[in-house]
Order: C-alpha cells, then sequence, then structure tokens
C-alpha cells in the first residue's frame, strides 16, 4: 500500500492518463491481434485518428471552459450549426470557402461570447446557461433547416478525406489547435488568470483579476472550436446537417473525456494534454468494440464503466499525494480547488 | 470578514421579527418563492387560452400526470442541495420501466414481489452512485453519466431493445388509476396522492437534522465534516433518495404512459432544469425542496401553454430555452439583492461546482440555509 | 515573452499549412489513404442539395402510381418481389465458394430496426449454411453520419470483403463514402435510406414515405369529414423516410379540408399521453395519424382515460398497435414499411454471386394491413413481444419463432 502510495505520487496526473492510454493500446493490440487484424495497420490508425479529430477539437474547448469552471453543453448545435452555414455559404463554390470559415467562426463566436456574458455577467451557471443557449439554436435549426443543407466543394472535401500516410489531416489541424490552447494557458496572462478563476474565484478577485474576462475568453474559445468541429464534420460529410452534432452525443463525450484526462471538474486544475489522452482513449475503445463486433448496446456499458473506473484511479492519486487537511475521519471532501496553473503538460 | 458577519446576523434578526405577511412578501422575493409567482402566472395563462383546463376534474388530472417528473426533482433537489448531480435519474426511470414490463407480464401474483425487487434496485444504485461520489471520490457527474450509460445499455441489451409488453393491469392502475366519484373533482388520480405524500415527507425530512446537514454539506462540505457531520454518508443517503424517486416516477410512468424504452429519457435534463427553475442553486447550499417540485410544475404548464398557443412544434425548444435563461438569471439575481452586504457575491458566480469558501463564510451560509427551509 | 508566445502562436498557426503543401505535393499519399473524393466523377454525381421543403411533386407522383403496381415475383416472398424496371447485369461478380459481406448499418437504435436486424441475423445463418456466405463483418454507426463514413473507410481499407451492404444513416452525407465502396469494384448493395449516386449494385427499399402518407391520409380523411381535427403525432424532425410520409399526409389533409395539428414525441409514449390529453381538453379530436406506431397504445389510453369517444386512427404493423386496434375495435389502418427488406440485400448478394440479373432499384412491396386482415396478421404473430413488426417477412427462417420472441442478437 505505502510503495503503491509512493508509485502515483511521482506521477502527475497527465502521466497517468498516458498509462491508462497505453493500457488501452496492449489490450487493443491483444484483442485485435487475436481476431487475425493489425492495430497497427494504416486504416486501422487512420480510422482511430479520425476519430479522435471531431471530439478532439470539442474537448480542447470543453477544457477551457471547466478550467475556468464553467460547462458547455451546447457544443452539439455550435457544431450542426457550424456545419451548416459553412456548407450553405460555399454552396459547392471553391471561391466562398475562406469566406464561409470566416462566417462560420465568427457566429461561433458571438454564440460563446453570449454564453459567455449569461454565465459571467448574469451570474448564470455555465450548466442552465448552455443548456439554454443549446436549446435555442436546436429548434431555430429544427425550423429551418429541412435535413441537410448546402454543399462543400471538392477543395474542402479533401481536409477531411486525405491524410499524411494514416495520420489525417484533421488530426494535424486538431493538434495545432491544441498547441494553440496550450499556449494561451501557460504563456499569457488570461490563461494564468483562467486557472486562478476556476481555482478559486473569491480569491482570484481578491488579488485583482477581472474575472469575466477568462470566463467569457474560455467560452468564446470553446464555441469557435465547436465551429471547427462543424468545419471538419462538414468537409467530411460534403453538406450541412441540422443533426450531426448531437449525433455524437458530443456534450457529455467532451466533457467525459476531459475528466478522463484528468481535469478537475470543478475547475482550476488540469492540462490540455490530458485531455488528448482522454479523447485517445475513447477513439481506441471505440476502434477495438467496432473491430471485435461487440453488442452496440453492450458499447455503452463498457464506455460507462471505463469513464468511472479511469476517473476513480486518478481521484485515488489525488487522495494520497494530498497532506491531509482535516484529520483522517472520512471527510468526503478533498477541497479541490488550487488557483495553480497546471503541472506540466 | 467580522462585518460582514455581523450584518448577515443583524438581517437574519431583522427577517424573523418580521410579521407573518411581510415575510411571506420577502419569501416571494426570494427565487425559491418566485417559482410560486411563475406558476401561477403560466396556469393563468393557459386558463385564459383554454377555460376547461381551470376546471377541478382536468386539473387535478393534470396535476395527476405532472406527478412523476414532480417526484423526480424532488430526488434531484436533495441530491443537488448536496451539491451534487445526478445524471443517471433517467436511465433509472427506463430500466424501471422495463424491469415492470418484462418481469410482470399479466400476472398478478409478481405485482408485489416485483415492486419490491425494483424498490430495492433503485436503493442500490443509489447506493453504488453515492459511495463512488464519496469514497471513490469520482465527481458525481462523471458517477452518474457512467451509470446511465451502463444501465441503458444494459437494459437494452437485456431485452433486445423493446419490452415485451403493459404489465398486469393491477400495477397499471398506481399511475393511471384513482379514487373515482368524488365531489367536484370527479377524480382523484393515485399520482395526485403519491406526490403529495413524497412532498410532506420531504418537507418533513428537510426540517430534520437530515435536511440540515444537509444543506451544511451542500454549502461547505469542509466545515459541516468539522461540525461533525458524516458528509460521506449524508450525501450518498441523497443519492439513494433520487434513485428511489426515479423508480417511483418509473412505477407511475408505466401506468400512465405503458411500457417502452422511450419512457424516461432526458428525465436527468428535465429534472436538474426544474429543480434550477425552482430555484435551488446548482452547486448546493441553497434552496427549498417544495420549489423543486414548483420548479417541474412550471416546466410542464409551459410546455402545456405552448401546445394551447399554437407554438410550431419545431420552435417550443427556443422558447424553453430563452424561458429557463431568463428565469434563472432573475433568480441569480434576486439572491444576490437578497445577500447584499452580507459577503462578497463570489458564491452566486459562475462555477458553485468549485465552492470552497471560507469557514467563517460557510457557517454564516448554513444558518441562512437552515433558516430558509 | 509576449514576442514569444506570438512567435509560438504564428509558428503553430503555420504548421497545418506546411501539412496541406505537404501533401498536394505527394499524390500518392492521398491515393493510398482513402481520399477517392479526388476523382472528378463525384462532382456532377452529387446531387440538389435538400430543399426547403420535403415535399416532391416528382416522387409523390411516383410512389402515388407504385402503390397499385403489379410486383414480380411469388407473393408468398414479398421479400423477393419488386417492380418491374431496368435491371443490373451482374456477370462480372459471379464467383464459386463462401463469400464475406461487409455491413454498414446505422444503427439499431429503435424497435423496427432491431426487428429487422434479428432477421437479417437469421437469414445471415441460413445463407452461412447453404455456403453462400462465409460470415458478415457488421460496424454499427449509432445514428452518426460520421462515424458510418469512417466504418465504410474501415472496411474499404482494412475489412477484406467481398461484397458491402450500407443501411445510410442520411441520405447526402453517406452518399461519397458509398462512392468509395462502389470504386473497389466489389458489389455494393444499399437499402433502407437511399444515397444520392446510382453507383450501387442495387439499391433496395420499399415504396416509400409519400406512399406512406398518400395511404393513411386518405384513410382518414375519408373516415372523416372536413373540418374535422385530427392529431399527427411525429417523432423527430429532419429525417427523410419520416419527413416523406408528413409531407404527402400534410398535403392531402389541406385538400379534404381536415384540420390536422402536429406534434414531435420523441416516440415517448408520457408525451404522446400528455399532448392527446391537452388537445382532448381543448377541444374533440375525431383522428389520430402517427408517422410510425411506436407509441401508439398510450395515444388510445388518452382517450380512454379522457372517457372521450375513440378516433378513427393509423398507426403501423407494431405488435403493440395491433393488439390495441383488436381489443378497442377502433376504426383503423396500419400502414407498413416493409420490415422484411432486411432481408433482401443477403438474397440479393446471393443472385449477384451466382451472376443473376437483379433490380437496379428494388422497389419491395409496401402493403398496409386493413380491417380484413387484422386478425390473421395477429394470428401469424402470436406470442411476439410488443415492439416486433408483423410483416417481419422471417417465419421460414431458423430460429423462428423463438428468436424473434425472445429478440435475441448478436
Amino acid at each position: 500500500m505505502k510503495r503503491r502510495a509512493g508509485f502515483f505520487q511521482r506521477l502527475s496526473s497527465t502521466q497517468i492518463v498516458y498509462l491508462v492510454a497505453l493500457a488501452t493500446l496492449i489490450l487493443g493490440v491483444l484483442l485485435v491481434n487475436s481476431i487475425g487484424r493489425s492495430f497497427f495497420s494504416p486504416g486501422n490508425i487512420s480510422s482511430i485518428l479520425t476519430g479522435t479529430s471531431v471530439l478532439g477539437f470539442i474537448a480542447i474547448g470543453q477544457t477551457l471552459v471547466i478550467l475556468a469552471g464553467s460547462l458547455d453543453l451546447s457544443v452539439p448545435y455550435v457544431t450542426s450549426l457550424a456545419s451548416l452555414i459553412a456548407a450553405g455559404v460555399m454552396a459547392n463554390n471553391p471561391d466562398n470557402v475562406l469566406s464561409a470559415v470566416l462566417l462560420t467562426l465568427g457566429t461561433a463566436a458571438v454564440i460563446g461570447l453570449v454564453i459567455g456574458l449569461i454565465v459571467a455577467r448574469l451570474n448564470v451557471h455555465g450548466f442552465i446557461a448552455t443548456l439554454g443557449v443549446g436549446l435555442i439554436i436546436s429548434g431555430y435549426l429544427a425550423t429551418n433547416f429541412k435535413g441537410s443543407f448546402g454543399e462543400t466543394p471538392l477543395a474542402f472535401r479533401l481536409i477531411g478525406a486525405t491524410g499524411l500516410g494514416p495520420v489525417p489531416i484533421s488530426t494535424i489541424i486538431m493538434l495545432a489547435c491544441a498547441g494553440l490552447a496550450m499556449l494561451l494557458l501557460h504563456r499569457t496572462r488570461v490563461g494564468h488568470h483562467l486557472y486562478a478563476v476556476g481555482g478559486d474565484i473569491a480569491v482570484a478577485r481578491t488579488s485583482g483579476i477581472r474575472v469575466d474576462v477568462p470566463v467569457i475568453t474560455a467560452h468564446v474559445i470553446c464555441s469557435v472550436l465547436a465551429g471547427m468541429a462543424g468545419l471538419l464534420l462538414a468537409s467530411r460529410l460534403g453538406v450541412g446537417s441540422p443533426t450531426v452534432g448531437s449525433q455524437g452525443g458530443y456534450d457529455l463525450l467532451s466533457i467525459a473525456a476531459v475528466v478522463l484526462g484528468g481535469t478537475l471538474l470543478s475547475g482550476g486544475k488540469g492540462t490540455i494534454t490530458g485531455t488528448l489522452g482522454g479523447v485517445l482513449i475513447f477513439a481506441m475503445l471505440d476502434n477495438i468494440m467496432s473491430v471485435m463486433q461487440v453488442n452496440p448496446f453492450l458499447k455503452d456499458v463498457v464506455r460507462g464503466v471505463v469513464i468511472v473506473v479511469a476517473v476513480a484511479v486518478y481521484a485515488r492519486r489525488r487522495i494520497v499525494s494530498r497532506p491531509e487537511r482535516f484529520g483522517t475521519k472520512g471527510s468526503a471532501e478533498t477541497p479541490a480547488a488550487q488557483p495553480v496553473p497546471a503541472e506540466g503538460s | 470578514m467580522s462585518t460582514a458577519l455581523n450584518s448577515g446576523h443583524s438581517a437574519i434578526l431583522k427577517q424573523n421579527r418580521a410579521s407573518r405577511s411581510e415575510r411571506l412578501l420577502r419569501a416571494l422575493r426570494t427565487p425559491g418563492g418566485a417559482i410560486f409567482i411563475l406558476l401561477i402566472v403560466l396556469l393563468a395563462a393557459i386558463i385564459a387560452l383554454n377555460p376547461s383546463f381551470g376546471e377541478p376534474g382536468s386539473f387535478i388530472r393534470f396535476i395527476g400526470r405532472t406527478a412523476p417528473i414532480a417526484i423526480a426533482a424532488i430526488g434531484q433537489y436533495f441530491v443537488i442541495v448536496g451539491g451534487e448531480f445526478d445524471l443517471s435519474m433517467g436511465s433509472v426511470v427506463t430500466m424501471q420501466v422495463i424491469i415492470a414490463g418484462n418481469l410482470i407480464r399479466q400476472d398478478d401474483a409478481k405485482v408485489i414481489p416485483v415492486l419490491v425487487l425494483m424498490l430495492v434496485l433503485g436503493a442500490a444504485i443509489g447506493l453504488v452512485n453515492g459511495l463512488i461520489t464519496t469514497l471513490l471520490q469520482v465527481p458525481s457527474f462523471i458517477v452518474t453519466l457512467g451509470m446511465m450509460l451502463a444501465l441503458l445499455g444494459l437494459v437494452l441489451y437485456w431485452t433486445g431493445g423493446a419490452a415485451q409488453g403493459n404489465p398486469a393491469d393491477s400495477f397499471r392502475q398506481i399511475g393511471r388509476g384513482g379514487i373515482q366519484n368524488v365531489p367536484v373533482l370527479d377524480i382523484i388520480p393515485y399520482p395526485v396522492l403519491i406526490l403529495t405524500a413524497v412532498a410532506i415527507t420531504a418537507f418533513v425530512l428537510m426540517r430534520r437534522p437530515f435536511g440540515r446537514m444537509l444543506i451544511a454539506v451542500g454549502d461547505n462540505p469542509a466545515a459541516a465534516a468539522l461540525a461533525g457531520s458524516r458528509v460521506w454518508w449524508v450525501r450518498t443517503r441523497a443519492f439513494i433518495m433520487s434513485s428511489l424517486s426515479a423508480t417511483l416516477a418509473g412505477i407511475l410512468l408505466v401506468g400512465y404512459a405503458g411500457v417502452h424504452p422511450s419512457v424516461g429519457r432526458g428525465y436527468e435534463f428535465t429534472a436538474i432544469t426544474a429543480v434550477v427553475l425552482g430555484g435551488v442553486a446548482l452547486g448546493g447550499g441553497r434552496g427549498w425542496v417544495l420549489s423543486a417540485a414548483a420548479g417541474a410544475f412550471a416546466l410542464e404548464s409551459l410546455f402545456t401553454l405552448l401546445n394551447f398557443m399554437g407554438v410550431q412544434a419545431t420552435w417550443r425548444d427556443t422558447v424553453q430555452g430563452a424561458i429557463i435563461i431568463v428565469a434563472v438569471a432573475a433568480a441569480s439575481r434576486s439572491w444576490q439583492r437578497k445577500r447584499k452586504g452580507a459577503t462578497a457575491s463570489a458564491h452566486d458566480e459562475q462555477h458553485q461546482l468549485a465552492a470552497t469558501p471560507t469557514p467563517a463564510e460557510g457557517a454564516e451560509q448554513s444558518e441562512q440555509g437552515g433558516e430558509r427551509v | 515573452m509576449r514576442n514569444n508566445s506570438v512567435r509560438a502562436i504564428a509558428l503553430a498557426a503555420a504548421l497545418p499549412l506546411v501539412a496541406l503543401t505537404a501533401c498536394t505535393t505527394e499524390p500518392s499519399v492521398t491515393q493510398t489513404t482513402g481520399a477517392g473524393t479526388g476523382s472528378p466523377g463525384t462532382n456532377g454525381a452529387a446531387s440538389s442539395p435538400a430543399s426547403k421543403d420535403w415535399f416532391d411533386q416528382a416522387l409523390y407522383d411516383t410512389q402515388f402510381k407504385q402503390r397499385s403496381a403489379t410486383f414480380e415475383g411469388n407473393p408468398e416472398q414479398p421479400y423477393l418481389q419488386y417492380i418491374a424496371g431496368p435491371m443490373t447485369d451482374t456477370s462480372k461478380y459471379a464467383a464459386k465458394g463462401p463469400k464475406k459481406v461487409c455491413f454498414a448499418n446505422a444503427s439499431i437504435s429503435n424497435p423496427w430496426r432491431q426487428t429487422g436486424w434479428i432477421t437479417m441475423n437469421q437469414q445471415l445463418k441460413a445463407l452461412q449454411s447453404s455456403g453462400v456466405i462465409s460470415g458478415m463483418e457488421t460496424r454499427d454507426a449509432k445514428d452518426n453520419d460520421n462515424t458510418q463514413i469512417a466504418d465504410i473507410d474501415y472496411f474499404i481499407a482494412e475489412g477484406k470483403c467481398d461484397a458491402f451492404v450500407i443501411s445510410p444513416n442520411s441520405t447526402a452525407a453517406l452518399t461519397q463514402a458509398v462512392e468509395r465502396a462502389c470504386q473497389t469494384g466489389k458489389p455494393v448493395v444499399v437499402f433502407d435510406r437511399g444515397v444520392d449516386t446510382k453507383c450501387a449494385t442495387t439499391f433496395i427499399h420499399p415504396i416509400g414515405g409519400f406512399a406512406w402518407g398518400i395511404d393513411t391520409a386518405t384513410f382518414l380523411s375519408d373516415k372523416l369529414q372536413s373540418g374535422d381535427k385530427v392529431v399527427a403525432l411525429r417523432i423527430l424532425p429532419g429525417v427523410d423516410v419520416l419527413e416523406h410520409r408528413w409531407a404527402a399526409a400534410k398535403k392531402i389533409f389541406a385538400e379534404k379540408g381536415i384540420q390536422a395539428k402536429d406534434y414531435f414525441t420523441g416516440a415517448d409514449p408520457a408525451e404522446i399521453k400528455k399532448i392527446i390529453s391537452d388537445e382532448l381538453a381543448a377541444g374533440d379530436v375525431k383522428g389520430v395519424w402517427m408517422d410510425a406506431g411506436d407509441g401508439a397504445v398510450a395515444a388510445l389510453e388518452a382517450f380512454e382515460d379522457a372517457g372521450k369517444p375513440l378516433p378513427v386512427m393509423t398507426g403501423e404493423d407494431e405488435m403493440s398497435f395491433l393488439t390495441k386496434w383488436k381489443q378497442t375495435g377502433i376504426t383503423a389502418m396500419a400502414p407498413v414499411y416493409s420490415n422484411f427488406q432486411w432481408r433482401t440485400p443477403l438474397l440479393a448478394l446471393e443472385k449477384i454471386f451466382k451472376g443473376e440479373q437483379i433490380p437496379t432499384e428494388w422497389v419491395l412491396p409496401q402493403k398496409p394491413i386493413l380491417a380484413d386482415e387484422l386478425d390473421s396478421w395477429l394470428q401469424r404473430n402470436q406470442g411476439m413481444p410488443s415492439g416486433h413488426y408483423a410483416k417481419f417477412g422471417g417465419e421460414d427462417l431458423p430460429g423462428y419463432p423463438q428468436v424473434w420472441q425472445q429478440r435475441q442478437m448478436p
């Protein structure tokens, strides 16, 4: 017991995430090989990485929002709307690509700004604000769009269908966005404030931080990244679709991926790298289960169990690695938040 | 901080010395009170559009059909006021509905044993949710999300996606029948009686030590632990009550709607929305249990009103979303107004999920919370 | 530090651009990684992006006629019947020995798809024991277009498939993925929802949504008076097979002066019962129209509980509705979206591997159940669960009836 605590203590939560990912990988190799398939074949790797792209974009944004102490449940609808704007404006004309992309991301940013203002200025909990905004967009989509709409030109479709070797372009763009988000978090003042506000808003305010700014920034970026996911989907589908976001269940799945990546749901602590690990774990898990032809209903059972078990492992580490504060007797709550920028990413 | 504490105390003192009517008026200005005003406005609007809705017979039926979601909201209230979430509620409802359909079939003798089994299962799920949340320290959002996925998946796997059919009528009577030939009302549906019993129980429970402890725990777990509460057990009991209320909602829905795998879908979000509409703060520590039930009624009235107004089906989500945001924003403002001068408005900020205020602040908080219930 | 971060951001932003140039200069890479969209032929094939309105007069007229068309083949085997039309010559696919089939399924998320999936698996067993098919690898997209596109690409790259069966999740979005499957030169069978390309070897479907709408709305209009109110219960917006049903019905109701009010229910019986109760509180409801029979029982119970006369109703051939119809003796009909179509793709592959001619567009019969046939359909499906579909067409398959009664699926 002692030794295990020591082992855990030396690992950062991000390292544990990647240990879990490695374990998933080994399991995948064993299972996939057992039915005479190769886990590392280009087709399979490309399939896994494709699975990471859309969820990756959204989960990066969700990480920022969660770090700031909020939540975003509106992402599926923003993603759908983005795919419709993109495909609608492009209308199969390559000349429109740039204006469509700008308009799509601009719209997403405005939605994020509105959410951010509702959360920060009107003091509505992120859960409710984004649930409400999601419902508003969902009604708009259902009323104004009958099935798929618009068409993306061939040049734009290639982004979703092309790869460098087995690595899809979309995954590379997603990783670039992750890099930008990391820079924002670790190299800018807003990034540091984001951690501070998510850690303890009262302390952050006392120390002179304008707490609205990081919260609004996080929501704007999250919506823009949901818009990026919409662009990618428009590229892969060739059309915009009013349901493509909700089809993926990206709201809850992205939150699960973020927490699976070691970020505290209560905010203030976590890394983008960890989130990418969480997304990768999900993508590998889905891939393995698909290759093994697991019954679709049982897939959800496995997902549900893995989320809880993995997070329980990180949580264990948090218990053992923190000096005890309030004595031993069953204190059920570790005061979670500490306004400290995350451990190494 | 000490001056803040003092002014908080004097505010409470003043409040307690005020006359009954003044206190009622003030209560109505809180979010938990405002929901009743919203509810009355919505009901008045429905009756204005369709006077037959106001007849006692149809009104009592409206209460009856809202009972399942109101009961679910009461269950969700316990979890939320304790500072947690229960997202598994919808899956528990679906599971119970399908268990009733597949295990009872047309056999009246099995009604009681299966009913007992359902309650035991409900309690067990709550216990598991609670223990993983409190002892393994996994955030309840994640625990119950995992439970939601796993339960629904298992049930669909077990049944091949569709239930065998409706259970015996004697079981369905619980949710569909009522006391017949009542003067004026014509019928008192059993769900109305069950809802009344649940509401009274919940109300009493929140005035007993458990309720006060739950609010203290939701407001500031560290302080509550210092004050000698067994935080893990208080919260676990809240989860058990949430799952049991979902089970009860499921039993009523089997009667009301029949057995189908889509019964209960989305119940968790409806229940959370209802609770929040009732002025209960996400993150815990504040709110009245009966306001949560009123929130459920307001939500159902809203849907009914939209139906009667003939709003195009596709626009309803939008109207619902806008009303939720406006209601909660208004509630949040009035909490702030009420607490003005007491403490910094830190608590009312967006991230009650993380609430770890200083002990002094917490003590004052829980005191106020206890008084409010 | 500011400067540093700006430089780093610029670098990161440039990265994807570099990546893009890297790949355009290396066409071989695009070739091998499933960028089949690159072929110029695809551009023309991707047809009209969906219009603002689901109603399509040409399609409506076609399906109107097909309702009374004669079907080729044995009426005892409706899953093999078709309307005479252009045929595809499949002699190039003729081959000996068992073949491997890859099936990209949209989902099994509703009772109709589950019933069909059970039937398909039993058909598979029959064809495995007769040595036509060695095995079927299935990927389930869980109602997600993006996942299904990836599923098809995976099959193309890794599946070692001898044939593809695809049940598209949506029409336009899956078009290019189906085209990529076609480019492998293997037979491709598309069923249920279509795609905007004619490259598939055959496209199997019952007559369609407009026919459903015409049958049901005409029935209700005949039984009701002009000015009567009908409540239309719809599952969800945006799904073409469902939207077509409503588009046709709406048109006919308007022509016949029937007052129709539509609601989305999510197939949740609690929701359905509330909607009907509210409508009954507001005034008389003479008819109920449904775009799928899920939850029909709850609609009728709402009338019973309110003590109102039962409506004229159209449901579906789902057992729960047929049973309730029989119990209450209402005036009703059960439109059918032929569930037996789930057998046809594998049987079509059997013909393809023999090199026989098959219909290019394989239109299966879609005949509603009327009052006079109700008893016989109930008789034939005794002991089936409430989510079972009467015209599942698998009575001659191995495992009948236990497999369907217990809804066993892999």
